[in-house]
């Protein structure tokens, strides 16, 4: 799931006792969790495959849900245009929110997720039975993307990337606000934020924009073109230059957006007297980031805290919740409690990485 | 609680010792007494309260939440107090208060073992996950954010612009929260009257020795013991052992302690025996087995006995000696020795030698497990605090030197958090096999350091999170002060102060030295 294979930091998420139903459930249902995706048999068409697939449905553009060499894709159009930047992949099928098809007697439908910008969780209709897939949501508001819908469903097919107790994000503002405070307190230094690419650093920018900064931002080389994309599509970011081609001292006081694997890079001598942030709801746990060396840990996530993922299970109360990937260890057991029916599937390919 | 709760987070997220000395300042110039002072004690570890332990909360946290969620966050954030702070439920529609330090402080003292869960859950409940924080690493200790004691008085020193020496004294001599201490610093009050307390003198410090000759008719010469600088003190029917520091261990060493019962301040080595040193004094190594223990077990203390080699006596009953000259403390010290306990102390004995010539000769030989070389102290010398020029010269025996192939490269913190800047480094088996050593991150120069991290950016061979191996293909020749057998490596060697001595990249790594070399080095 990351872009940079060495990165300093591998903290799987498994647990000592981890609780693994079988990959195949006891009757068959028409819906199949396998290792590298879910695959809706009747209509031969998978969803998020990890590997390349005929028929495949992608909810969002991050690399552990969208790969590359597919057959026949959908997904809204700007997910295509995003699969279209990372892979070169124009081709297939956009479908706005709301809008669906249908193809072996099930009804596919996109609906908004939160999560970054084109973001969808799937609904699937057959023989009068909803399943709704999430694959990677949030409910809290984002000038980047369009809000999360509560879709009414039997099957509730939930991510739970901070599926423990302990991972709460706090309002945005307040993280926003920790990067004034420390330019106001060292006004020679510069700020430099460590943000996924895509829509983490968009959604960064935009908040900044959102709290009266308008001075330019500066951007690592490798954020330049997704962040051209987001304005493309119609998320205005205000005025972005490239860190490469500003003098060191121009960047005293200012704000420079990077990929988190550029945070201790060579890169970063080139900025004037950095003091490292890191945007990700794993900066709630003080080791992470003590661990990363980060300076200013900013818990900005766009995945669903343990309040949004057990709120959202309570308000659906859907028959079944079946746990995709994070931990699910804990969100499996929060539903055992609560005497709600789920299971944990067992997924590959979606370990933890840096959009936390 | 939440000023409180800031400071520990700055200080937790920052590396730099400025940065971290101006943060603990401006605390403690902007806060209130007694909630500065407690804060002062809960930064230095120096709090105790039996009533709340580790165990206290990790029940307390089984009342909130299911005690299996509980058991996976720990294990997902690894430090019970932190998964504590994180998991409690957030007060539904009661509105947060932000009790003072001093309040807690209050509450916490007043607990005991019946009481301390509610006490300490009502205190979780009134307050926000920074605080919650705060208060459980007051409550159980362990605080860890980086602030010695030294760098705690350095910055109190520093907020309020004072010297140095004075707050060393006059900290140790108070309790927290160290009101009068505030009110001296702060208002130019009274200094605090400090007779008959076992408090902490600053040491008197040494400059290395750079010179050809010295005539020792005016300095005497004793030998450099390689364990810890330390300084007992017995007045007022107690005692304290002290660091260098400042930091008192008397708890690590509860033998000298309690050996130490004759009324007066003495300055000297600690060490231990070691068996294969037939009972004289073993090697740092074996010291550092019993270094930063809280208790040590009965079993500890019969196989690594500490004793104290004693260089110097600052008092003597009530007797403040450090104006005397050297010669005539001396004096006192040799008639006060032998009331000692002698299994715990002896004294440093001087080095019989007239002419320099054959002291250098005589430093080149030692190689006592515990030598690290000669001291060289004026005659006439008073005890000074502090590192003074012209008084005390160290001169440590020559570096052992080998040469050896960088094996693995880390990236440093801080300012070379983009640098690769500690190395490992190996020396060949019998066998033709590259062994690691040792590791070392100084020795340098900058423009040194800019090639070894473009030699490591150029020649790396595999990648494990911020390690890098390397091609075997650079030998650096590494200066070291002794080598031991040790575990940590898998040579079964490790190096005391091992450095880059110099980049032999002349030199093709078959050449290098070979283990058994190394080997042949232990003294």
């Amino acid at each position: 799931m990351i872009d940079t294979p060495n990165f300093p930091f591998s903290l799987g998420g498994t647990f000592p006792h981890p609780i693994r139903y079988p990959v195949m459930a006891k009757a068959k249902h028409w819906i199949e969790p396998h290792p590298q995706g879910i695959y809706v048999r009747p209509a031969d068409v998978w969803i998020d495959p990890s590997v390349p697939k005929e028929n495949a449905v992608v909810t969002h553009g991050h690399a552990d849900h969208a790969r590359g060499g597919h057959g026949d894709v959908w997904a809204t159009p700007e997910t295509l245009a995003i699969m279209g930047l990372r892979y070169g992949t124009e081709a297939g099928t956009p479908v706005a929110y709301g809008d669906g098809f249908e193809r072996g007697g099930v009804r596919f439908s996109l609906h908004s997720a939160g999560h970054v910008l084109g973001s969808a969780q799937v609904l699937m209709e057959y023989q009068g039975e909803r399943v709704v897939v999430t694959g990677d949501y949030k409910r809290r508001p984002d000038p980047t993307c369009s809000p999360f819908e509560l879709v009414p469903c039997d099957i509730f097919i939930t991510e739970a990337t901070f599926g423990l107790p302990v991972f709460r994000h706090p309002p945005i503002a307040g993280e926003i606000a920790k990067i004034f405070a420390r330019l106001e307190a060292e006004p020679d230094s510069s700020i430099l934020i460590g943000a996924y690419a895509l829509g983490k650093a968009q959604r960064v920018i935009a908040e900044l924009r959102r709290a009266d900064w308008d001075k330019p931002i500066y951007l690592h080389g490798a954020q330049v073109r997704m962040c051209e994309l987001y304005e493309e599509l119609g998320v205005s970011l205000g005025e972005l230059r490239l860190v490469m081609d500003t003098p060191k001292e121009e960047m005293r006081g200012q704000i420079i957006i990077a990929p988190p694997s550029a945070l201790t890079d060579k890169w970063s001598r080139r900025l004037p007297d950095p003091v490292t942030a890191m945007a990700s709801g794993w900066m709630r746990v003080r080791g992470r980031a003590r661990q990363r060396g980060v300076e200013i840990p900013l818990v900005i996530s766009d995945h669903a805290d343990w309040d949004e993922l057990t709120d959202t299970i309570r308000e659906l109360a859907p028959r079944e919740t079946w746990i995709t990937h994070g931990s699910e260890d804990g969100l499996l057991r929060w539903c055992e409690l609560h005497q709600i029916k789920a299971r944990a599937l067992a997924m590959v390919g979606r370990e933890e990485g840096d959009d936390g | 609680m939440r000023r409180f709760a800031a400071l520990i987070d700055s200080l937790i997220y920052t590396r730099s010792r400025n940065a971290k000395l101006a943060a603990i300042a401006t605390y403690l110039r902007e806060t209130e007494d007694p909630d500065r002072g407690w804060a002062l004690a809960a930064l230095t570890d120096s709090f105790d309260f039996p009533a709340v332990k580790s165990a206290t909360i990790r029940n307390l946290a089984g009342t909130r939440i299911d005690p299996e969620l509980f058991r996976l966050s720990r294990h997902h954030v690894g430090d019970t107090a932190e998964t504590v702070a994180l998991v409690w439920p957030e007060a539904d529609g009661r509105e947060q208060s932000d009790p003072s330090i001093d309040d807690v402080v209050q509450a916490l003292s007043a607990a005991n073992r019946t009481t301390a869960p509610d006490i300490v859950a009502s205190l979780l409940d009134s307050m926000d996950s920074n605080s919650r924080y705060a208060l459980l690493k007051l409550a159980v200790g362990g605080m860890r954010v980086g602030v010695s004691a030294r760098l705690a008085k350095t910055a109190f020193a520093q907020a309020f612009d004072v010297a140095l020496d004075d707050v060393e004294e006059l900290w140790h001599a108070l309790d927290p929260p160290y009101e009068k201490l505030f009110a001296w610093a702060e208002q130019g009050g009274d200094r605090p009257d400090l007779s008959a307390t076992p408090f902490f003198r600053p040491f008197m410090l040494s400059h290395p020795f750079e010179g050809d000759s010295l005539d020792l008719d005016q300095y005497a010469v004793e030998w450099k013991w390689d364990g810890i600088r330390v300084q007992a003190v017995h007045l007022g029917g107690e005692t304290r052992l002290y660091s260098r520091g400042g930091d008192d261990i008397s708890a690590s060493f509860p033998d000298i302690v309690e050996a130490f019962d004759r009324d007066g301040v003495i300055d000297g080595e600690l060490l231990v025996r070691g068996t294969d040193q037939g009972g004289e004094a073993a090697s740092f190594n074996a010291l550092q087995k019993r270094l930063g223990r809280k208790t040590v077990s009965k079993k500890m203390r019969q196989e690594l006995p500490a004793f104290v080699r004693i260089y110097d006596l600052l008092m003597e009953g009530k007797d403040d000696l450090r104006l005397s000259p050297w010669h005539e403390r001396r004096a006192r010290l040799e008639s006060f020795v032998p009331k000692l306990h002698p299994d715990h102390f002896d004294l440093s004995a001087l080095v019989d030698v007239d002419d320099f010539g054959a002291l250098e000769a005589m430093r080149a030989g030692a190689r006592d497990a515990a030598i690290e070389g000669v001291m060289l102290k004026r005659r006439e010398s008073p005890y000074l605090s502090g590192r003074v020029t012209g008084h005390w010269y160290k001169w440590k025996r020559d570096p052992l030197n080998a040469d050896c192939v960088m094996m693995y490269a880390q990236r440093g913190n801080g300012r070379r958090a983009s640098f690769y800047s500690d190395y490992t480094f190996g020396c060949w088996t019998e066998e033709g096999e590259l062994l690691p050593v040792g590791k070392a991150y100084s020795g340098f120069t900058d423009e040194e350091l800019k090639w070894l991290d473009r030699f490591v950016r150029q020649n790396t061979l595999n990648r494990f999170g911020p390690v890098r191996e390397v091609k075997k293909s650079l030998v650096l020749e590494v200066a070291f002060d002794s080598i031991h057998e040790s575990g940590r490596h898998k040579s079964g060697l490790a190096m005391r102060f091992p450095r880059i001595h110099r980049i032999r990249k002349d030199k093709p790594v078959d050449e290098a030295d070979r283990i058994a070399t190394l080997r042949a080095m232990i003294s």
